[in-house]
């Protein structure tokens, strides 16, 4: 057992000589599992973690390509909020909140969660009708949402652009105080640290290759570290889902998209928020270190790649400029991308398959870094009781032949466009 | 690539989806083939054809040939030359 972390550790730490332990094991992969996960993100340690400590699983293995936090976990832009409209969708993220809130003392390790509250804005009076309908839902579901008109936006964000050359005049916003940023590389940490402390080995450098399936039911995997038998299989590796999927003889409703992400030079504190501009997707906060963490769109066209288009790169900054116009002159210091998972109606899937004893978590478009907590909590409930979780229930496999799409945005079915 | 403009740059062109599957025919009354035929893929890594259109050129829709795990693009096409129209329907 690795010792807690608290402000007494620390100190007495600060006076020892030997380093600190190692947060987690190096296990080699036994022959075989209660239950394997695959994908050492933030979703798969989590589902871990939570299928240890709350369902009494703990032979458990988690398998990462390469190293845990190495894909979509430690390339998003690390927001979190839970402002939705449609039924499900508003639950979930909710719940997913109220475990960041508590994530911290949970695992033992600071995620240094940071309610600075994030403002969506509004350009036109019909905007500002669709922010008040959707505080109502928040509020309704008991999420904490405040109208702000312009007076109040512009007070509390003075360095937008409010003048009257502002190509996107700005009305006013809808304000959600609990929402903020994580820092998203102490979620992997946090988690694989607690998971690893219950018993879950999580085994990195070790992709898979094929399912080991026999019949209608799956029953481990092939990985380039041999072959491992499973009880229960997880898929959790948004960006590959189809790829992992096909190698069980499964088609999606899933296409791979290129999500950017960009960091400034740091500067000092003045951009207290998290902010969402209304008249394009882009979104924007300031790191601890002082970066402008902000994105867009994805890239438009699906890809592998991890590498963004250069003329997106320009589109987001024409928003980050039209909306804050004293950062015009700041350089950009890294951008990147990330595959994620796009789906027809831009909602996830936390399900069961067609194949017994293979579990689907994946599709996570936009949003999959601020469900985590959430899909812990479900993923791992799916997993251990062979049904979908009361709040995932929304999230299946077959929603679209049942007529039961989730289209938060209103977008219509194109993955490309959600 | 546009088959009519030569070799243009990327940004003139808007992505329009996967050209690999078939539309069913119009008398098709079965859910379930419409149902996968509109939300199901089979989003390759690798080799992949798919629609484009020229929007800021001749405006054609394309079908091009490109490898998702490279971003190489490879032959192009115009669209209604392809062979991915109405299954049992004259082209």
């Amino acid at each position: 057992m690795r010792p807690r972390y608290s402000a007494l550790s620390l100190l007495r730490h600060a006076v020892a000589e030997t380093p600190w332990p190692r947060a987690w094991r190096v296990p080699d992969p036994k022959p075989t599992y209660d239950v394997v996960i695959i994908g050492g993100g933030g979703h798969g340690l989590a589902t871990a973690y939570y299928l240890a400590a709350h369902h009494g699983i703990k032979d458990i293995a988690v398998v990462e390509r390469a190293y845990i936090g190495s894909g979509n976990l430690g390339r998003n832009t690390t927001l979190v909020r839970s402002n939705y409209v449609l039924d499900g969708n508003t639950q979930f993220f909710e719940y997913s909140m109220k475990l960041w809130e508590g994530l911290s003392h949970e695992l033992n390790f600071n995620v240094m969660l940071s309610q600075r509250g994030q403002i969506v804005l509004a350009h036109g009076p019909s905007q500002m009708d669709v922010l008040a309908r959707k505080g109502n839902i928040m509020r309704l579901n008991g999420i904490d949402a405040e109208l702000l008109d312009r007076g109040e936006v512009i007070k509390l964000l003075p360095y937008l652009d409010h003048s009257g050359e502002a190509r996107f005049p700005i009305c006013g916003g809808l304000f959600q105080q609990r929402a903020g940023t994580v820092r998203h590389d102490a979620v992997a940490w946090g988690y694989a640290r607690a998971a690893d402390s219950l018993g879950v080995d999580v085994i990195e450098n070790c992709e898979v290759n094929s399912f080991v399936i026999d019949g209608d039911r799956v029953r481990g995997v092939n990985t380039t570290r041999g072959r491992i038998s499973a009880g229960r299989t997880a898929i959790a590796v948004a960006g590959h889902s189809s790829h992992l999927a096909a190698m069980a003889g499964l088609r999606l409703p899933i296409e791979s998209h290129l999500l950017q992400a960009f960091v400034s030079e740091p500067i000092k504190p003045f951009l207290d928020h998290v902010i969402s501009f209304g008249a394009e997707l882009f979104y924007i906060s300031q790191s601890d270190k002082g970066g402008l963490v902000f994105g867009g769109h994805i890239d438009g066209f699906n890809s592998y790649t991890q590498r963004g288009q250069f003329p997106k790169v320009q589109t987001v900054a024409e928003c980050a400029v039209a909306l804050i116009p004293s950062i015009s002159r700041l350089r950009l210091l890294r951008h990147w991308a990330g595959i994620q998972d796009m789906t027809p109606d831009g909602s996830p899937f936390i399900c069961r398959t067609p194949l017994r004893d293979l579990y689907l978590n994946g599709g996570w478009c936009y949003q999959g870094f601020k469900a985590t907590p959430a899909v812990g909590w479900c993923f791992a409930h799916t997993i251990a009781n062979d049904d979908e979780h009361p709040l995932s229930r929304c999230y299946s496999l077959d929603r679209f032949a049942r007529g039961r799409e989730l289209d938060d945005y209103g977008v219509g079915n194109w993955t490309y466009k959600q | 690539m546009c088959p009519i403009c030569g070799e243009r740059d990327y940004t003139e062109f808007r992505y329009g989806g996967d050209a690999t599957k078939p539309r069913p025919s119009r008398e098709t009354a079965d859910p379930k083939v419409w149902h996968d035929y509109v939300f199901l893929f089979d989003n390759p890594k690798g080799l992949h054809r798919e629609y484009w259109q020229h929007v800021l050129g001749c405006r054609q829709w394309l079908v091009l040939e490109r490898n998702t795990a490279t971003n190489e693009p490879g032959e192009s096409r115009l669209a209604r030359m392809d062979v991915v129209t109405c299954e049992g329907e004259p082209k």
